[in-house]
């Protein structure tokens, strides 16, 4: 694609615009070059979130809120799934919060090319920037929830651990499986517009593959590792055990999820880089 | 170094036509296209170059362009729909990648393809003028520098904190214009952004992009205004059918496209391709330009006869109670010249149904002066728009010697041509013929 050779003159940025083939470079530094439009973008996606609903906010809350008094019903009560000794409401909505987080990044990423095509197709800038936006956007809802999620603690009577001084980097596991799932996804669906269909499915069968509902511990110790291979299981077992106290000894398992999430998210930026070219004609 | 801006080496961009038409493919034709692919990629090991077969369903958008563009030139780019404008200005946008050559580029660009690209309606005017400014590569600081200049600029200082859904279509140009006006790049590139908005605010674009290009920055110019591009640009480029037809001096550059469009539009006039609303039946069958012996002509002197034949036929038994044929004359630089239609002239038609028809509007002693003229054609049914087809014919007009002297009047001069009869008289001093 293009590269800024220095050399010519110092004053004058020189680029060299010719066809690109196969693999290119990340080209991380462009990306921070253009952190300000990153800024702004996901600036806007919170603004423009809630702009004409009545409840507003309140959704970022609702959402998960909801969800939990489902599980809580059905799986809780009727169906007497076990819950690491807590109540199961603040077990199911502890790892609902992380996972909200994921599936809205999940599937905001995986649509945002398509949904910015206008500008893809007028301006240049590193396209990296938007998915990667739409998940930051959804850090507001995040933190609103959370609150929620404290609220609720204070309900039951649990106090965290010391171990919360983990949860923003738990966080930001969270957001690499995302990103690295949201690349891979954007990228296909603007050739592909298949993937729109498939995202539902996706999150809702994922969201069954992850301990959410669920605690962990039903799965023989030797198999935990495997199955924490997919990445949300390190994050949502890390977010119990920090967060309410679970002896649950997360540690294999989040080393075998972070693996699994930067192996995605390293494929999913380069297969991205390497489609790009395209984006503009396709999209 | 020299001041070389932009050089472009046998640039080109390649389309296949099937991945433009059906926008996207599904994972099927991806797996039927894959069992295919062994084979296809030992046949592209042995040609010279894979990606560039030429066959039914691929097209060249540009092919074989290199030109050169100095430090401070600005060059207009011009060309038939189609032509490659818009892919060249894409390619040195970094919006899309070329297949062949290579382009290169000494400074930083702006490129302008569209005013108010990434304008959310629900934010206020300031929010997006910080949204559009960092979309187009501006930094927080620059933008909050000459905020105050964008907003005097687009004439919405009252509306500043309100959402832009709720402004005007024309505040909400002009506020996008602003934004963009206010870039700055050593080089810019701009793709008929100038096409919409009313007159005035076309006007001060016009005057905006003037001054850009005299404060010594490099643009190239997208345009169909002749008068804008003749205006602003001291070279142009013309591109056909993705190739480069010429590039020099404006003034022949204009002359060389135009007299290419004449030749091109003049000969038969194909109503179907051409460009029709929505709401226009197709009724409009055939149109010509006719001399006053009533055959096909193109070429006009000074001050001739013109006549414009229309043929309209009714499909399946409708009918049109009152034909009434309208036309608007354009100069191809400088605009519309006039409209006329039979309705205001008082003209009826002596039969109170028309299934199929033939209209005649004769032009005595055409009032213009000598250049390219397009006809857009307009078809009613009393005052009911019935069909209209836009540029549906054109004429030109030669500078002959309607004088009898020798001497023809100044084609850069307005488009009217004026008949005049004159007198002069010796006068005496005005006070001596009072006491007279």
């Amino acid at each position: 694609m293009t590269t800024v050779d220095p050399s010519i003159q110092a004053t004058i940025p020189v680029i060299r615009i010719e066809p690109s083939r196969g693999w290119v470079s990340l080209k991380l530094k462009e990306l921070w070059e253009y952190r300000e439009l990153l800024y702004f973008l996901t600036w806007r996606d919170i603004k423009v979130r809630y702009k004409q609903t009545a409840l507003g906010a309140a959704w970022a809350v609702l959402q998960p809120f909801m969800t939990m008094v489902v599980f809580s019903l059905f799986f809780g009560k009727l169906a007497q799934i076990p819950s690491d000794g807590l109540p199961y409401p603040i077990f199911s909505f502890a790892a609902l919060v992380p996972w909200t987080f994921f599936a809205y990044g999940l599937s905001q990423s995986s649509n945002s090319l398509v949904g910015s095509a206008n500008l893809i197709k007028k301006v240049y800038f590193p396209r990296l920037v938007v998915p990667i936006s739409s998940i930051l956007s959804g850090i507001v809802d995040f933190a609103l929830s959370f609150v929620m999620l404290l609220v609720l603690m204070v309900y039951f009577g649990i106090f965290p651990t010391m171990n919360v001084i983990w949860l923003p980097a738990l966080l930001l596991l969270a957001g690499v499986t995302s990103l690295g799932v949201g690349l891979w996804l954007s990228a296909l669906n603007v050739e592909y517009r298949d993937v729109r269909y498939v995202i539902p499915f996706l999150t809702q069968f994922w969201m069954f593959a992850t301990p959410i509902a669920y605690p962990s511990n039903l799965l023989p110790e030797f198999w935990r590792p495997i199955y924490a291979l997919n990445p949300m299981v390190g994050v949502v077992e890390g977010f119990r055990w920090a967060l309410l106290g679970t002896d649950t000894q997360p540690g294999p398992m989040i080393v075998a999820s972070s693996l699994a999430a930067l192996v995605l998210l390293v494929s999913g930026a380069f297969y991205f880089k390497r489609m790009e070219k395209n984006f503009a004609d396709l999209v | 170094m020299s001041d070389t801006a932009i050089r472009v080496e046998q640039l080109g961009k390649f389309y296949k036509i099937g991945a433009q038409k059906a926008k996207y493919k599904t994972f099927r034709d991806t797996l039927a296209h894959a069992a295919a692919t062994p084979a296809r990629m030992a046949r592209s090991l042995f040609s010279r170059n894979g990606q560039a077969k030429t066959d039914d369903n691929t097209f060249w958008a540009l092919k074989d362009i290199s030109f050169e563009v100095k430090r401070g030139e600005v060059v207009g780019i011009i060309g038939r729909n189609g032509a490659g404008k818009s892919t060249l200005l894409k390619i040195l946008s970094r919006i899309t990648d070329p297949t062949t050559g290579f382009a290169e580029i000494h400074g930083r660009v702006g490129s302008l393809l569209e005013v108010g690209t990434g304008f959310h309606p629900e934010l206020t005017g300031r929010e997006n003028i910080y949204l559009n400014g960092a979309i187009l590569g501006m930094s927080k600081a620059d933008i909050e520098r000459r905020f105050d200049e964008m907003v005097a600029f687009a004439e919405v200082e009252k509306f500043i904190d309100t959402p832009v859904k709720h402004y005007s279509s024309g505040m909400y140009l002009r506020l996008a214009f602003a934004v963009a006006a206010h870039l700055e790049p050593e080089i810019l590139l701009v793709d008929e952004v100038l096409a919409v908005g009313d007159a005035q605010f076309q006007k001060k674009c016009l005057g905006k992009m003037g001054e850009v290009a005299k404060e010594g920055r490099t643009v190239l110019f997208v345009s169909h205004n002749m008068a804008a591009i003749d205006n602003l640009c001291s070279d142009v480029i013309v591109l056909c059918t993705g190739e480069l037809a010429f590039k020099g001096k404006t003034s022949t550059g204009i002359e060389q496209y135009l007299s290419g469009l004449a030749t091109a539009e003049n000969s038969q006039v194909d109503l179907s391709l051409r460009n029709r609303p929505s709401w226009a039946l197709p009724w409009i069958v055939d149109a010509r330009v006719l001399n006053t012996e009533g055959k096909q002509q193109s070429n006009f002197g000074l001050g001739s006869d013109v006549t414009i034949e229309l043929d309209f036929r009714t499909p399946n038994g409708e009918k049109l109670r009152r034909p009434v044929m309208g036309l608007v004359v354009n100069h191809s630089v400088r605009g519309t010249v006039g409209a006329i239609n039979s309705l205001m002239t008082g003209f009826e038609p002596n039969k109170s149904e028309y299934s199929m028809g033939r209209i005649r509007c004769k032009i005595s002693g055409t009032p213009f002066l000598q250049g390219l003229y397009t006809v857009d054609l307009w078809l009613g049914d009393g005052p009911r728009d019935v069909d209209t087809v836009t540029g549906a014919l054109s004429f030109s007009i030669e500078a002959t010697d309607i004088y009898g002297t020798g001497r023809s009047p100044f084609a850069t001069l307005g488009i009217a041509l004026i008949r005049a009869s004159w007198e002069i008289e010796a006068t005496r001093p005005v006070l001596v013929a009072h006491k007279d």
